[in-house]
């Protein structure tokens, strides 16, 4: 293991940042810490580098216990979300002076710094000033002197936070194709759960200060752990049908529900792509009018409102759309493939108000 | 951000017509000013030179070189080599604890840092004669172990401590605000120690308005009169300053001797005034360079520190 976390908790006065969390990360893995903001990912990476100290539990770095050891003796490589560049050293003194600081000799650090220029294409920028350079390059430059120790970690806070939206797409891809080379182990901290999908190979999920789940991209979005997970990570309806007979009803839906007590609610989840629609009327169980078509590129998503008032949200592809003649106001026939049975998690359920958690983002659906 | 800068220059240019119309109101302001201008500020200083040199060069230089004169020359210097770099360590470590942490009490230490500019300099060197002098607070134990403050050099080094006092820190602590810690703890990840950290990157990015207070704290030591005044005793040879040997000279009827010295102080106040304008030129340009680094969702890294705070 690169990294590991046991039992993390941190404490700031009264507020608990960060509570009980504990996961692993394996050599050469690129991992992303993801949640709204305020849900303790950024004290969990600073802890990891130790500009922050627990609370409670033990970090490692590989193998190593590294709570007594001071920021300086981690051998780690931290990006600051601001960058952090040192305004008065050009760029050639930024990236040095780790090296410096450890005492590498002269002509070493000149061939180090030569091959980090042309790795990260900044040639020919060396005698440049941190305010001469564009966002992009100044990205460059930070995770440029973050890597030239040979860090055994490399931690970046919040890295595409600075950059406008379409170098962030560029600095994302070039984030991979630099991880696939490198293969250092890499941790980064994100709010928006496409950049996460994207980039790395697992994903640490938190939300005020808990740990709600780790897997892969794929994993995260076809099986979440919890309501949590589910309405973070993609587009996901929930329903609160009541259990009665053994069966779970809300409206005209039914869910099977053998072996639940009598009359009480469970939490179903469904992606919008398990509702399949069809503008046969006797092809699928339920019935339900087309109530709005939104355009998502070649996906498409539909507004299904049943007869008794609810509303669920699907999704299908442009062909389909057009092979079933469907249009708004148009009465379809529908059924839902699959669903999960949610967990209850009220105490780490984001109130109703909060913004992030009305409107999960869209994106996702794509994948 | 495109909004307030339109709406700036629209302020600017509306102002600017306001007082394009009434031409004579313009230049009846103008005339005023700089008539004022010449009256009350170039006047005297072209004056201390005339009157410096009245009777001749000869009589300038003997004058200067004269052993009273450069006893007092030699004092103020030694008064300026010493407060000042106490008041620059001073600075710095209060413009850092300001700065760079949270604590109780923060508000009440910046107003203190502040007081010397709002008491009296006469005042202040009473402070000091009630604390250390014959019949003040410490003044008997201080004379019977033979210790000499107030009528001696260490009151007027102390004096003057006190009112240069706020000088450096002044100008360090919105420099040092504005940088923040993020490269501080950069630099630390990247394995350097705290005196690294400090001589690498919190000292060069602070460097100009650091020259900038000493620049201030020197020109203010080495000119002040009221506290000196106070605690030196006026002993022509041991502990008169400049500014004291200027106004002995003139009570004396000695104008010439007296401007002869006010033009060696006169000739330090344009020599900080001159760097003082080129730092100031220099500064505008680094806060630039400063406000340029900012991250682009400033709005984010607010939140960021929300979180971590």
């Amino acid at each position: 293991m690169s990294i590991e976390l046991r039992n993390v908790s941190k404490k700031f006065g009264e507020v608990t940042a960060v509570n009980k969390v504990s996961f692993a990360v394996k050599e050469g893995e690129l991992i992303a810490l993801l949640g709204p903001s305020g849900g303790g990912k950024t004290t969990v990476l600073r802890m990891i580098a130790g500009l922050e100290m627990p609370t409670s539990g033990d970090v490692f770095i590989r193998g190593q216990r590294v709570n007594d050891l001071s920021v300086q003796q981690r051998n780690i490589g931290f990006v600051f979300q601001s960058y952090a560049l040192f305004k008065s050293m050009n760029v050639f003194r930024n990236i040095a002076f780790g090296l410096k600081i450890k005492k590498w000799k002269r002509a070493d650090i000149q061939a180090r710094i030569d091959e980090l220029l042309t790795l990260f294409g900044l040639q020919g920028l060396e005698k440049r000033y941190p305010h001469q350079l564009s966002g992009g390059q100044r990205q460059r430059v930070a995770i440029a002197r973050a890597l030239a120790p040979k860090p055994s970690v490399l931690l970046l806070d919040e890295p595409f936070g600075a950059v406008d939206a379409k170098i962030r797409q560029e600095l994302r891809e070039w984030l991979v194709t630099l991880h696939h080379d490198l293969n250092v182990t890499t941790v980064f901290v994100t709010h928006d759960q496409e950049e996460a999908m994207e980039v790395s190979n697992r994903i640490v999920i938190f939300s005020r200060g808990v740990l709600e789940q780790v897997g892969a991209p794929r994993e995260v979005y076809d099986q979440p752990a919890n309501e949590f997970v589910a309405r973070f990570i993609g587009v996901m309806n929930i329903l609160e049908p009541e259990v009665r007979d053994g069966v779970a009803r809300l409206g005209e839906l039914e869910f099977p529900a053998l072996g639940q007590p009598e009359g009480q609610k469970l939490r179903i989840g469904f992606r919008p792509y398990a509702v399949q629609i069809s503008a046969d009327l006797t092809q699928y169980r339920y019935h339900a009018v087309l109530r709005h078509t939104f355009f998502l590129g070649i996906m498409l998503r539909v507004e299904l409102e049943l007869p008794s008032g609810l509303v669920l949200r699907a999704r299908m592809s442009k062909e389909e759309y057009a092979h079933e003649g469907l249009y708004d106001g148009r009465e379809v026939s529908f059924q839902i493939r699959q669903y999960r049975v949610l967990a209850r998690q009220e105490a780490t359920l984001p109130p109703e108000t909060d913004l992030s958690y009305q409107a999960p983002p869209v994106v996702g659906e794509n994948i | 951000m495109g909004h307030v800068k339109k709406s700036r220059a629209a302020a600017v240019q509306q102002s600017q017509r306001g007082t394009e119309e009434p031409a004579f109101i313009k230049w009846t302001l103008i005339t005023i000013a700089l008539l004022f201008c010449f009256v009350f500020l170039l006047l005297p200083l072209v004056n201390v030179f005339a009157q410096a040199f009245s009777k001749g060069l000869g009589y300038y230089w003997e004058s200067l070189v004269n052993p009273d004169a450069w006893a007092a020359i030699r004092l103020t210097i030694i008064v300026a080599l010493v407060s000042v770099p106490l008041n620059v360590g001073f600075g710095l470590a209060a413009a850092w604890a300001v700065a760079k942490f949270e604590f109780r009490g923060k508000s009440l230490f910046i107003t203190l840092i502040d007081l010397p500019f709002s008491v009296s300099p006469v005042v202040a060197g009473l402070m000091f004669v009630v604390l250390f002098g014959l019949q003040g607070f410490l003044g008997s134990w201080l004379d019977a172990h033979d210790i000499k403050i107030i009528f001696a050099v260490p009151g007027i080094i102390l004096a003057t401590m006190f009112i240069t006092f706020p000088f450096v820190a002044r100008e360090l602590i919105p420099v040092m605000q504005a940088t923040g810690t993020d490269q501080e703890q950069a630099a630390l990840t990247l394995g350097a120690n705290g005196l690294q950290t400090f001589w690498y990157v919190t000292l060069p990015s602070v460097k100009w308005g650091l020259i900038y207070g000493i620049i201030l704290c020197n020109a203010r030591a080495m000119g002040e009169f009221g506290a000196v005044a106070v605690v030196s005793g006026h002993i022509t040879g041991q502990t008169e300053t400049m500014p004291l040997r200027v106004e002995k000279l003139y009570n004396e009827y000695n104008a010439p001797a007296a401007f002869a010295v006010a033009s060696l102080l006169a000739l330090l106040a344009l020599v900080t005034l001159g760097i003082k304008t080129w730092l100031e030129w220099h500064q505008a340009r680094e806060f630039a360079k400063a406000q340029s680094l900012l991250p682009l969702g400033a709005e984010r890294s607010s939140e960021n520190a929300s979180q971590t705070a």
